[in-house]
């Protein structure tokens, strides 16, 4: 039986801290792991728990990312609650498998610190490596600060397991900002957050030898389509058990999650749309814009898949004009967040003056000076009624200045 | 909100200084955050790590700051003017170094004006600690020239942040943050 942790009503932890406590309340039976920057501290403080004699499960170190989900796929198809940690070649090194475990509806829950993708080779934070696995049929629920990073955890493995969703889920976390800066977290202690997520319930396990199941079969053109459209239908239905879990764990804690988190937005004109901890910088702008007179509010899809179109849609319907911050390289198209919420405008007959914005690539800082900027430029297309800023542009970028039309 | 930055070397001890810090001021009720810039370097080459301290949640996430206090740790850094960006008049200076202010500050021009303490916190780590891992007593001495906090409240809780350490390692981290509160000048 594992030993109880002593945790502080409010402990100073970095993201990393926040998430590998999250996973050892959690009392995983399988954790499957090859460490990368800068996930590694969440894989090294795993390692240290068991060692210590805090965590009964299994923790297997394996040579590659690619064998390290491909683990959690087998130990989580075998019956078991199952974790990993990854950042972005590791994440791009999964991809393969990422699909494999959706596509098996293995319930695993991974823990990533968002970094650049290289080349050039970057171990700082952007959201590439989330980009990258946005089509897996991964539910990804977003953190931005290091109490989050430790709540969104601990709801990510009630989600996934729910026999209604039984969907992989990532958890992330910016790269340094987050994942190596040290805040105030107030944890639970551990029996309540084991009594939260509750007992693991397997589905149709492998090792229950009298029952043989089939993972991963091979479907031609017959029944493919059924699968995948099977799985999307329980990816997009994943939104009420998101909800009830997020009630459930403001009941206990008293902090409120969102599928979609607003800022300043009910009597606002002007808006921002960002993911991840630019959102809380951006807040420190709004301030700023509003003692100037802007009525300026920001919105967050917590959940970046599955996309809350609707509820975007609602929350933006009497805005006049939106700015949509992406933190990867958009590489030929307008960025993802630009794109969603401007589809889910349309979707639901609305309009507003859309730009995009690409900032903090490879950790290039961004800072609420430079977002009071973009709050500005927005505010100009509102007063023009029309776009009278470029349609992407680029936050902090040195040299001569970089836009599209 | 209070701004510190550190200027340390890679492995002599800025982040688990700043994140030492931010835990005791988090026991006194304040928000807090403590984190560090550095690429993929390895020990040895130059970083910085930073502090903020607040009486409400600190959302800013953005790495630059204007600080209120410059700790240098690492005693040849404290000649790169680097350690003066973004600094006004008011900012307090605590700097480790063998020498004499006045020899010092005609040779690093850029401290030249500024509010300038210095301490050799590399010789009392060594001497006090055996190791020259010269974290703890520049946090002594930053407690003495700030009262940020009062120096028995914070010896206790350090006792308590250090409390997974041997108790030879403890009680030398002690001597060190004592005696760097004495002799910073």
């Amino acid at each position: 039986m594992a030993e109880k942790y002593q945790l502080k009503s409010k402990e100073v932890w970095d993201g990393n801290m926040a998430a590998s406590h999250a996973l050892r309340q959690a009392q995983v039976d399988v954790v499957a792991a090859y460490p990368i920057t800068p996930s590694t501290p969440i894989v090294q403080n795993y390692a240290q728990f068991l060692a210590d004699g805090y965590i009964d499960g299994e923790f297997v170190m394996v040579e590659s990312e690619h064998s390290a989900m491909s683990a959690c796929v087998g130990a989580a198809a075998a019956g078991g609650r199952v974790a990993t940690a990854t950042s972005s070649q590791g994440y791009a090194l999964m991809v393969e498998v990422l699909y494999q475990a959706s596509g098996m509806r293995l319930p695993i829950v991974m823990t990533v610190v968002n970094r650049a993708l290289a080349s050039p080779l970057n171990i700082h934070g952007d959201h590439g490596d989330l980009y990258l696995g946005r089509d897996a049929g991964w539910i990804h629920l977003i953190a931005n600060n290091p109490q989050e990073a430790y709540d969104i955890t601990l709801c990510a493995f009630k989600i996934a397991e729910d026999q209604r969703v039984r969907l992989p889920v990532t958890t992330n976390q910016d790269g340094f900002l987050v994942s190596h800066t040290a805040q105030v977290v107030e944890p639970l202690q551990d029996e309540d957050a084991y009594k939260f997520i509750g007992e693991y319930k397997s589905l149709n396990p492998m090792l229950d030898t009298k029952n043989p199941q089939t993972y991963g079969a091979q479907t031609e053109e017959e029944w493919h389509f059924e699968f995948k459209a099977t799985q999307h239908k329980a990816l997009m239905e994943s939104t009420s058990v998101i909800d009830e879990v997020f009630a459930a764990y403001e009941k206990l804690t008293g902090r409120r999650y969102s599928r979609v988190e607003t800022y300043k937005l009910e009597d606002a004109e002007i808006a921002l749309v960002l993911m991840g901890s630019a959102y809380e910088t951006a807040m420190v702008a709004v301030d700023k814009a509003r003692e100037e007179g802007i009525k300026v509010g920001l919105l967050m899809p917590r959940t970046f898949r599955p996309f809350p179109y609707n509820e975007v849609a609602e929350k933006l319907k009497n805005i006049k004009a939106i700015a949509a911050l992406d933190r990867s390289a958009p590489m030929g198209a307008m960025g993802a967040l630009f794109n969603e919420v401007s589809g889910a405008l349309l979707a639901n007959g609305q309009s507003a003056i859309m730009t995009n914005y690409i900032y903090g690539l490879g950790g290039r800082d961004t800072t609420a000076e430079h977002i009071l900027e973009v709050i500005k430029e927005t505010d100009k297309n509102k007063e023009a009624k029309k776009r009278v800023t470029d349609l992407q542009g680029f936050i902090n970028l040195r040299g001569p200045k970089l836009s599209f039309n | 909100m209070l701004q510190i930055r550190w200027h340390s070397r890679a492995g002599q001890g800025a982040v688990t200084g700043a994140k030492a810090l931010a835990d005791v001021m988090a026991r006194t009720g304040k928000y807090v955050q403590a984190y560090s810039v550095y690429g993929a370097e390895k020990r040895g080459a130059p970083m910085s790590a930073y502090d903020k301290i607040d009486d409400k949640p600190i959302l800013d996430h953005s790495k630059w700051m204007k600080p209120d206090y410059v700790l240098v740790i690492d005693p040849s850094l404290v000649f790169q003017e680097e350690i003066a960006d973004n600094t006004n008049d008011d900012t307090i200076f605590i700097v480790t170094t063998h020498m004499d202010k006045d020899d010092l500050l005609n040779i690093a021009k850029h401290l030249q004006g500024k509010k300038v303490y210095t301490i050799d916190a590399i010789k009392i780590s060594q001497e006090e600690i055996g190791r020259a891992i010269p974290n703890t007593p520049m946090l002594g001495a930053f407690v003495k020239i700030s009262e940020i906090i009062d120096f028995d409240e914070f010896l206790t809780s350090i006792e308590d942040i250090l409390s997974k350490f041997p108790q030879k390692i403890i009680e030398g981290n002690l001597r060190a943050i004592k005696r760097a509160a004495q002799e910073v000048k």
